[in-house]
């Protein structure tokens, strides 16, 4: 397996007015094709910093990015929309369709973006909605959508465009717990089948069943060893989870 | 696929009709002002744009059509005698009183011509001839002015300055800036109605020159030989008169103000409108940013909308315009739109819509595409 996506000793330190906030304190981690990775840990941990700053949206105070084998760290904030839209795709929690736009529309968008032309885009994007399962959806404006179907939506949108690495951002939060095992199960197969990395931000343990691995933070620091959860609050051993094979969902 | 911006534009509808209101209120504003002031400046000098002549002799100190004052007519033939000259003609243009059937008086502008050449007289004829002012007493009146100055029919009898004329002809559309209407007749038959004036004088000389000749020297030789006298062409006595009626008087500077004001409630009312589209839409384009779209997409995107509204705006404005200027053509108002205008109102409206975004883009290049990631 190779490194889809690495950050090395990143620290982010917010300058908000006075008060400084250290959100990341030294990060190392890395992600490879064919993975899936959870990034759990309480709230104000520095989750969606770290996935920011993973994503290319954020700058690292200090310390490395590396994306696709390329080291972003260096990049002006000019240079870094491009690589974002070669490499990554994002789903966030919120889902962020866009409202004005057909199902279809919303997935065509971003393969325009990335210079697809429009006939092309438009076979293209039947083809994602049809792997997300959304075949009779490609008309229906997201207000006509149910939230899981919605986040099926972002899914092939952030897919269009064919990135190595998947970061989401509580991709299922908003959604019952049976839309989130349909997107879980999406990006599972997404990460077999065509050997990408999928980074996603969870609180929701029953999505542990999905991961390949867990990653901990806490306080803006990785946890040395996978700790599940439960074991956190009971205080009991903490069984390896990085030797998980999780198995397939039906 | 439809564009993001046309979606964005037409899905709130109300929306877009608020906007489209101002870009066709700012529109039908500075197109009815600026054809005013434009009806109005053509109007000011519409005798001596038509007058076919080459050059004009003024008094000294003469700027304007209206206001001209008594020259010798010795200065005629000392314009005739100048070499590149081939026609000279004494033009009087002279304020007077018309006494209507009924006994009540108007204040005229007589215009005085030699009926035999092509210089100075009316035009657009509904009826009669310019011959027909070689007769004595005869005047052509605009048809326009036929209920103010009293005249019920052809051939009708009146009194200016206390001498007889008979109306033979009509013309169309010959209106003048001030609210004395112009009243054609013969020179002759000027020195008596135009008042304050001697046998042996004359208001203006206009002058034909041969055909290629160069004015700018003609004129030279014309002041060299005519002393007490100003030399126009014919172009710069008519912008001399324009730049009094519409600048001195201050006329047009009230029609030009509104103009302005026209222009500027467009900016705002549209930059207003562009603006709270972009803030409805601000959680997409930090999306668009965040999926890697660069500044420039979005500003594409924004300006696009501008494009289609200033568009839309400018055909519905335009066609709300041109009913305008048709009911106004029927009263005293000339509000004039030349093509060339009408093309630049479509400029002007797209500078308008187009710079009107510029604070929507402002906007959108500090959005941080992290903002997606918060709830
Ligand atoms: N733009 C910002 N300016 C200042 N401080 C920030 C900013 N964004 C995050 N922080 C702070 O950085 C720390 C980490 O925030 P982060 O959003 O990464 O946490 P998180 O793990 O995603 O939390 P949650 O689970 O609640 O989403 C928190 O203390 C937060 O208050
Ligand atoms: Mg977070």
């Amino acid at each position: 397996m190779t490194t889809a996506i690495a950050v090395k000793d990143v620290t982010k330190t917010y300058a908000s007015g006075a008060a400084a906030v250290q959100a990341l304190a030294g990060v190392t981690m890395a992600v490879s094709h064919g993975e899936v990775a959870l990034l759990m840990g309480p709230s104000g941990s520095g989750k969606t910093t770290l996935l920011s700053i993973m994503g290319c949206i954020l700058r690292p105070t200090s310390g490395f990015v590396q994306v696709c084998g390329r080291d972003v760290s260096g990049l002006s904030e000019a240079k870094l929309p491009a690589v974002r839209l070669q490499h990554i795709g994002f789903i966030f929690q919120g889902f962020n369709l866009f409202p004005t736009l057909t199902a279809g529309e919303n997935v065509e968008l971003s393969l325009d973006l990335k210079g697809v032309r429009a006939g092309l885009a438009k076979s293209r994007s039947r083809e994602l909605l049809d792997a997300v399962g959304l075949t009779k959806k490609y008309d229906s404006f997201p207000a006509d959508l149910s939230g899981g179907e919605k986040q099926r939506v972002a899914i092939a949108r952030a897919l269009a465009g064919d990135p190595q690495v998947i970061l989401a951002d509580e991709p299922t939060a908003a959604l019952d717990s049976h839309s989130g095992r349909t997107v879980m199960e999406i990006l599972r197969t997404l990460a077999r089948q065509r050997d990408r990395a999928v980074v996603l931000v969870t609180h929701d343990n029953r999505l542990l069943e999905f991961a390949d691995r867990i990653i901990r933070i806490e306080d803006g620091k990785i946890m040395p060893s996978p700790i599940p959860y439960e074991a956190t609050i009971s205080g009991a051993d903490a069984p390896d989870y990085s030797s998980i094979n999780p198995t397939p969902h039906g | 696929m439809a564009s993001l911006a046309w979606r964005n534009l037409f899905h709130d509808k109300v929306r877009f009709a608020v906007t489209l209101t101002g870009v066709v209120f700012a529109i039908v504003l500075i197109v009815v002002q600026l054809g005013l002031f434009i009806g109005f400046t053509t109007t000011t000098s519409n005798v001596i744009d038509h007058s076919n002549a080459d050059l004009w002799v003024v008094s000294k100190g003469v700027q304007y059509f209206d206001a001209g004052v008594p020259v010798s007519e010795r200065k005629l033939y000392q314009v005739m005698s100048t070499p590149g000259i081939i026609k000279a003609e004494k033009y009087i243009v002279r304020f007077s009183r018309w006494k209507r059937p009924d006994g009540a008086e108007e204040n005229v502008i007589v215009i005085g011509f030699n009926p035999d050449t092509s210089m100075g007289g009316p035009w657009n004829l509904t009826v009669g001839h310019v011959k027909d002012l070689k007769a004595a007493d005869t005047v052509f009146i605009d048809e326009f002015y036929r209920e103010k100055l009293g005249v019920t029919h052809l051939g009708q009898v009146v009194e200016i300055n206390g001498y007889r004329a008979r109306i033979v002809g009509y013309t169309r559309g010959i209106r003048s800036f001030t609210t004395s209407p112009f009243i054609f007749t013969s020179f002759k038959n000027a020195l008596n109605y135009g008042r304050l004036i001697n046998e042996d004088q004359t208001i203006y000389i206009m002058a034909k020159a041969a055909a290629g000749a160069d004015l700018a020297k003609l004129k030279r030789q014309l002041s060299a030989r005519v002393t007490n006298v100003d030399i126009f062409t014919t172009a710069e006595f008519s912008r001399s008169t324009q730049f009094y009626w519409m600048l001195t008087t201050g006329a047009g500077i009230a029609v030009l103000i509104a103009a302005l004001m026209g222009l500027i409630v467009g900016v705002v009312v549209v930059a207003q409108t562009i603006y709270a589209t972009t803030m409805d839409h601000l959680r997409e384009f930090g999306t668009l940013k965040a999926m890697g779209a660069p500044n420039g997409y979005i500003y594409r995107v924004i300006i696009k909308q501008a494009i289609m509204s200033a568009i839309i705006g400018y055909a519905v404005g335009m066609a709300i315009s041109a009913v305008v200027i048709r009911i106004s053509q029927k009263g005293g108002a000339a509000i004039r739109m030349p093509w060339p205008m009408a093309v630049a109102m479509f400029g002007l409206t797209l500078a308008m819509c187009i710079g009107a975004s510029i604070v929507s883009i402002k906007k959108v290049t500090t959005i941080d595409p992290a903002m997606v990631f918060k709830g």
